[in-house]
Order: structure tokens, then C-alpha cells, then sequence
């Protein structure tokens, strides 16, 4: 086992060197540079700097050295914990997304324990009853589920709760606790507002786990051995829930690493609707504004949290089972 | 895979008078398995209707779908009735008339419906000039009121656009792009599934780390750090442009799922009898890539590219949506949801939320068709 998670880590690190490298190519592909998007504003103000200054503010960024310097110095800075500049907030890239990445985690982690709990239980239910009218229903509603983009159902479950239920929902917490220090009050408000983004991110990832959890559960209860449960005599639950729903969770286990990323991408584009203080609404404004060290140290930092999730679930899928751990 | 007798006996194909299924081929039987699932059926001709609509879009919109009306900004739907001025029912649907005011405390425009005057509507009527197909020049409409008066079923958009043209017009963009993006990951897919299933080694161990590497982005960050890498809008780099390189961008992340599935495919063709006879014949890689596997795995094939489209229908969407993906003047689902990103907004013009019904149905259809499609194939897969 130890020997399985040491070559997992290596893995890990080398993928993240070359995570590192496609995240700052694709970053300094865009034309142009913040700088230019400076100066073009200045001037549309009316001022204007004069050459001397625009070369010293191009040495000061790096503007026009080649890019495998411009990565090097990057990735030589970035490991010791210093990301660079955001040139559009003034202040370092490392403050700005560590305000921000504990959010997405938080809530990314929580949709994760949601969507499966519901699943699980969705999944089991409409496996044992198959073909009834509740069945049906769960199926329209995972349908439903796959085929709404995240962002339009929070959209209109921030319609529904304002106009119908008269509540001012977005955002984490209400306006008084934004800025207050954490105290058991705001933590109780936290739960009050957390639920909304759980339920919005988790609904695609929880409709296609409980089609999956339905499916795998359909196949293991048409085994023999379930059916020698049953002659056995054993009460229906036990049947269900200690032989063929433990048999019927690996898959579910495998396709941890596939709805990790699609919860933390959910996650950040639902943040723009929600207003929620997490990656998401700052790292798109940050690509449109091409201010490109903070772009890179969103997109290598939702990456590395990615990777860390995969590879808990890999060392909990061998942990499950043990015949992966000696391929 | 060359015998085309059903691997799975299923109570429908019993009921088939058996020596007639033992002569059908793989396609007849999987034509026939597809025709008996409702779901699927729908989905297939939801989405026939769907194409020929957006198709005709610019003759079955009322308006022009770029034209702006200064006087019904964000103007709310016409309301359309069957009955004209004295209240007498007629066949012939009639659009209310609404009067545009100034309110001139909150500065903003007040539309009143005027419940006294109703404008008759008209088929194929003459309307804002087109072009259909690309080639087709008209400027018959299907329906619209008789000039100056004009129908906005959907309402108009915060710059008085008539949302319904626009709507139909995104279609052509959204509902194009999936099958685009799937058609290039069916290209970038095959090749390194097949190469690395059938070449296995070192080609096969590269293209296993690329896979993991492009996995190990979350799917909408990586797509709009690409699209956010395109150039601006210029002579040289036009909207239309843009349009194909996002397919482009939406196909990059995609194709991994359909090499992995063809890599497991081709591998176990590898050891198969009639690779091993296509072999001792003298048969060389590409014959046998070409006639002896690759039409083998054309239907998982087909299953796979039609199970992606919907994710990628919703990848362009979220791109648009964002303002890293479809730019004006072009108009996606997506696009035009984009005014609809404040919850205020909303509220206040909830006909701007009618594009993103648009995508559920296509993508409700789409996954219809895929699942069906599934099953019809594989009748053992999940």
C-alpha cells in the first residue's frame, strides 16, 4: 500500500511540473500584455507617459524578456510561495487566491459529500423499486439534472427564493456578516447561505451518480450470490445493503476522479451568479483582463487542488480494493 | 463481432420471427433496437425539428435579429391573442398593441399594454430583408404585422432586439458547435486511440500521461483560458473565426474520452481471430487499422462522439456566458444569456431566460438520442 501511494505522489509531481508549464503557455498566449492595457488607459484619460518611463515600467514587468525566462523566473519565485503581481488589484497574486481557494474547497468538498449521500440513497431506492411511478419521477428529475447548466439553475433558484420565498439569498453570508469577525453567529448564517451553492453545484454530478449507483446496483442484485443471500433466508435489507450495495459502490469510487473536476469547474462558474467570495468570479475577470500572473496562479492552484483529489481517490479506491494496488 | 446474430437474446427480438433476425446484419438489428425505444425516437426527430428550424431561422424569426428598436428596449413580450378590438373570437391570432412611456421620475421607458387596439397578424408577410442558407435572398417572413407595427413573441433584449430571432439565430451557433467540436474529437481521438491501442509502448505511455495531464484541469477554467489565449476581434480575425476555434478549443479537452475508449477497443482487436487471420494473410497496419478495426468500433464510436455533444453544447454555452466565447455580431444560447447574468435583471425581464430553455431542450434530446443510441449498440454497458 505504502509503496502504491509513493508512486502515486511521484506521479503527482510530475504531472504538476508539466500542469505548471500548458498553465503559464496558455497564459502568455493572449497578444498584448497588461501593460498595454495600462498605457491604453492612461491615454484614454488624457495623460500620457513618456518613453523612458514606459521602458521602465517594461524592465520593472518583464514585459520583453523571452518566454522561457519569463517562466523561469516565474516558476522559481512561484515554488517559494511568491506568485507574482496582480496588476489589476496592486497587490500579491498569492493573498488573492489564497483569500479565495479555501472557499472553493469548502464548498467543492461539501457538494462532493452531498451529491454522494443523495445518490446513494436516490440510486438504491429507484434500483429497488424498479418501474414504480417514483421511479419514473427520479428519472425525469435526473434528466432534469443532467441537461440544466449549472449557472441557469442558479439563476433561477435565486429567481424562485426572491420573488416566491422573499429571501435575498447569493452571496455567503448576509450583508452584516461579510466583514465581521467569525463568531458562532456568522457561522450559523455561513449554513444558512452554503446550502443554496451545494444543491446548485451538486445537482448534474448527483443526477449522473445516482443513474450510475442505479445502474451498478441493477447488475449486482441480478448476481447469483445475491440470490443465494436470499435463500439463505436473509432479510431483504441485509441482502441490499451489506452485499450488494458494498459491490455496487466501486464504480462509484472510480468515477470520484471524473466528478471532481466537473464540481470544481460547476463551482466556479456558478460563483459568478451566486457572488460567491471563491475562485471562480476572480479568475475569469482576471483572463478577460489578461492579468496574467494571477490568471496562472488560479488555474495552477484549482489544478493542484484537483490533483490532490484524485489522488485520495485513488489511494481510496486501492484501499477498497485491494487488486489495483498490485497492477 | 462479424456474426450478426444478437449476442443478447431480448424479449422484443424473441418476438421477431428468429430466422429472420439470425439474417439481419449488426446495423439492421441495432436500426431496429433504436426504433423500439420511445425516448430515443423522440430525441431523434426532437432533434430533425430542431434543425430544420434553426435552419429557417431568419424566415421563421419575426424581425431582423441584429435590428434595435430604440423605442422597445427590453420591451416585454407581444401579447398574442385570438379575439381582435370588439372581443369576437377569430382563427386569426392578433398581437396587442403596446404604447412605450416615459416614466419621468425613473427615467426608464413604461410599456402599457393598450387592451383597446390589437393588430391582426399576418402570414408570410413582408418583413426585414434575410439571407437563408447563406444564398437564399427574401424578406418574406412567416408571420409579422403589417408595417410600421411589429411582433416580438419573446420580448426584446436590453438593446431592443427581438429575443425571438435571436434565439432562433443562437441556435444555429450553439446547436452546430457541439456537432463541430464532436467531429473534430472524432478526428484528434481516433488517431491517438488508435495509435497508441495498436503501437502500444512508448506511444502509448505519451499519450497516456497527455491524458492525465488535460484531466487534471478542471474542464471550464482550462476551456476559457484557451478561449480568453484567442486574439481580438479584427479584420483578419472575424467573429466567424472565433466561433471555429472555440469548437476547436471544446474538442482539445474533449477528445481524451473517445481515445481512451477506442485505445481499450482496438487493444482487444489486437488479440482477436480475425486480426490474427488478417495478419497471416499479409494484410500491413494500415489495412488492417482501417478495414478490420476501425469499422469494428464505428458504432462505439458513434455512441461515444453523440454522448459528448451535449457537454459540449453546455461547454459553449458557459464560455459564451462568461464573454470568453461567441462574439457579437455572431449570437449564441450562450451569448445571449450573458444579459441575463444579474439576478435583478432577471426578475425584472424574465424573457431573457427563454435562451437557456433552448438548451435544456436540445440537450435533453441530445442525451435521449445518445442513451438510445447506447443501448442499441451495447445492450450490456450502463
Amino acid at each position: 500500500m505504502l509503496n502504491y501511494i509513493i508512486r502515486r505522489v511521484g506521479y503527482l509531481f510530475v504531472t504538476l511540473i508539466f500542469v505548471m508549464v500548458i498553465g503559464f503557455v496558455i497564459i502568455e498566449l493572449p497578444p498584448g500584455s497588461y501593460l498595454e492595457f495600462e498605457l491604453q488607459r492612461i491615454r484614454l484619460l488624457g495623460g500620457d507617459l513618456s518613453q523612458a518611463q514606459i521602458k521602465a515600467l517594461e524592465i520593472q514587468y518583464g514585459v520583453n524578456d523571452p518566454i522561457y525566462l519569463k517562466f523561469w523566473k516565474w516558476i522559481s519565485r512561484f515554488v517559494t510561495g511568491d506568485f507574482g503581481e496582480s496588476f489589476e488589484y496592486n497587490m500579491p497574486a498569492r493573498t488573492l487566491v489564497f483569500a479565495r481557494l479555501p472557499f472553493t474547497i469548502i464548498i467543492s468538498v461539501l457538494t462532493l459529500i452531498f451529491s454522494w449521500t443523495v445518490s446513494i440513497v436516490v440510486g438504491v431506492y429507484s434500483a429497488t423499486h424498479r418501474r414504480t411511478a417514483l421511479d419514473y419521477t427520479i428519472t425525469v428529475f435526473q434528466f432534469i439534472g443532467l441537461s440544466v447548466p449549472a449557472f441557469l439553475l442558479a439563476l433561477v433558484v435565486m429567481v424562485f427564493a426572491q420573488r416566491t420565498l422573499g429571501l435575498h439569498v447569493g452571496g455567503l453570508y448576509s450583508d452584516q456578516f461579510v466583514n465581521a469577525p467569525w463568531s458562532w453567529d456568522k457561522f450559523v448564517d455561513l449554513l444558512k447561505h452554503i446550502w443554496i451553492p451545494i444543491v446548485v453545484i451538486g445537482a448534474h454530478n448527483t443526477a449522473w451518480l445516482s443513474r450510475v449507483m442505479r445502474s451498478n446496483l441493477l447488475d449486482v442484485l441480478g448476481m447469483q450470490y445475491v440470490q443465494t443471500a436470499r435463500s439463505k433466508g436473509l432479510l431483504e435489507r441485509r441482502v441490499i445493503w451489506k452485499h450488494a450495495v458494498r459491490n455496487a459502490l466501486h464504480p462509484l469510487v472510480m468515477v470520484l476522479g471524473m466528478s471532481l473536476p466537473a464540481i470544481i469547474s460547476g463551482e466556479t462558474v456558478v460563483a459568478i451568479v451566486l457572488n460567491l467570495p471563491t475562485t471562480g468570479p476572480l479568475y475569469f475577470r482576471a483572463l478577460l483582463q489578461q492579468d496574467m500572473y494571477l490568471a496562472a496562479s488560479f488555474l495552477v492552484f484549482l489544478a493542484i487542488t484537483l490533483l490532490i483529489g484524485n489522488l485520495l481517490a485513488d489511494i481510496l479506491l486501492a484501499w477498497l480494493d485491494p487488486r489495483i494496488r498490485f497492477e | 463481432m462479424t456474426e450478426a446474430v444478437p449476442t443478447l437474446p431480448r424479449e422484443e427480438l424473441i418476438a421477431e420471427p428468429v430466422s429472420e433476425v439470425g439474417l439481419m446484419s449488426q446495423w439492421r438489428l441495432m436500426a431496429l433496437r433504436f426504433r423500439r425505444n420511445a425516448l430515443a425516437m423522440i430525441g431523434l426527430i426532437g432533434l430533425i425539428i430542431g434543425y430544420t428550424i434553426i435552419a429557417l431561422a431568419p424566415f421563421l424569426g419575426p424581425n431582423d435579429y441584429l435590428r434595435q428598436d430604440s423605442n422597445y428596449v427590453s420591451g416585454p413580450p407581444t401579447p398574442i391573442v385570438f379575439h381582435d378590438q370588439t372581443g369576437k373570437f377569430t382563427l386569426r391570432p392578433h398581437a396587442m398593441a403596446i404604447t412605450t412611456e416615459l416614466d419621468p421620475v425613473a427615467f426608464k421607458f413604461k410599456y402599457v399594454k393598450d387592451e383597446s387596439t390589437y393588430h391582426p397578424i399576418k402570414f408570410f408577410v413582408k418583413g426585414d430583408p434575410y439571407t437563408l442558407l447563406g444564398f437564399i435572398k427574401s424578406d418574406i417572413h412567416l408571420f409579422g404585422l403589417d408595417a410600421p407595427n411589429r411582433v416580438y413573441p419573446f420580448g426584446a433584449d436590453p438593446l431592443g432586439r427581438c429575443m425571438m430571432t435571436r434565439v432562433l439565430m443562437g441556435g444555429q451557433i450553439s446547436m452546430t458547435v457541439g456537432l463541430l467540436g464532436v467531429a473534430m474529437s472524432i478526428i484528434f481521438g481516433s488517431i491517438m486511440g488508435t495509435a497508441s491501442g495498436y503501437y502500444g509502448g512508448m506511444i502509448d505511455d505519451v499519450m497516456q500521461r497527455v491524458i492525465e495531464i488535460i484531466a487534471s484541469f478542471p474542464t471550464v477554467p482550462l476551456w476559457a483560458a484557451l478561449a480568453a489565449a484567442l486574439p481580438k476581434s479584427s479584420s483578419t480575425f472575424t467573429p466567424l473565426h472565433r466561433y471555429f476555434l472555440i469548437t476547436v478549443i471544446l474538442s482539445l479537452v474533449n477528445w481524451t474520452g473517445l481515445a481512451r475508449q477506442l485505445r481499450a477497443k482496438v487493444m482487444s482487436y489486437s488479440n482477436s481471430d480475425f486480426t490474427m487471420a488478417a495478419l497471416a494473410a499479409g494484410a500491413n497496419d494500415r489495412r488492417i487499422i482501417f478495414i478490420h478495426m476501425l469499422p469494428n468500433a464505428a458504432s462505439h464510436i458513434i455512441v461515444v462522439a453523440a454522448l459528448a455533444i451535449p457537454g459540449m453544447i453546455l461547454g459553449e454555452t458557459q464560455l459564451s456566458f462568461l464573454g470568453l466565447g461567441i462574439m457579437p455580431p455572431l449570437v449564441s444560447w450562450g451569448a445571449l444569456l450573458k444579459d441575463a447574468q444579474q439576478v435583478s435583471v432577471v426578475l425584472q425581464q424574465p424573457w431573457l431566460i427563454i435562451p437557456g430553455v433552448a438548451v435544456i431542450i436540445t440537450v435533453l434530446l441530445f442525451s435521449f438520442l445518445g442513451d438510445g443510441l447506447r443501448d442499441a449498440v451495447d445492450p450490456y454497458s450502463i
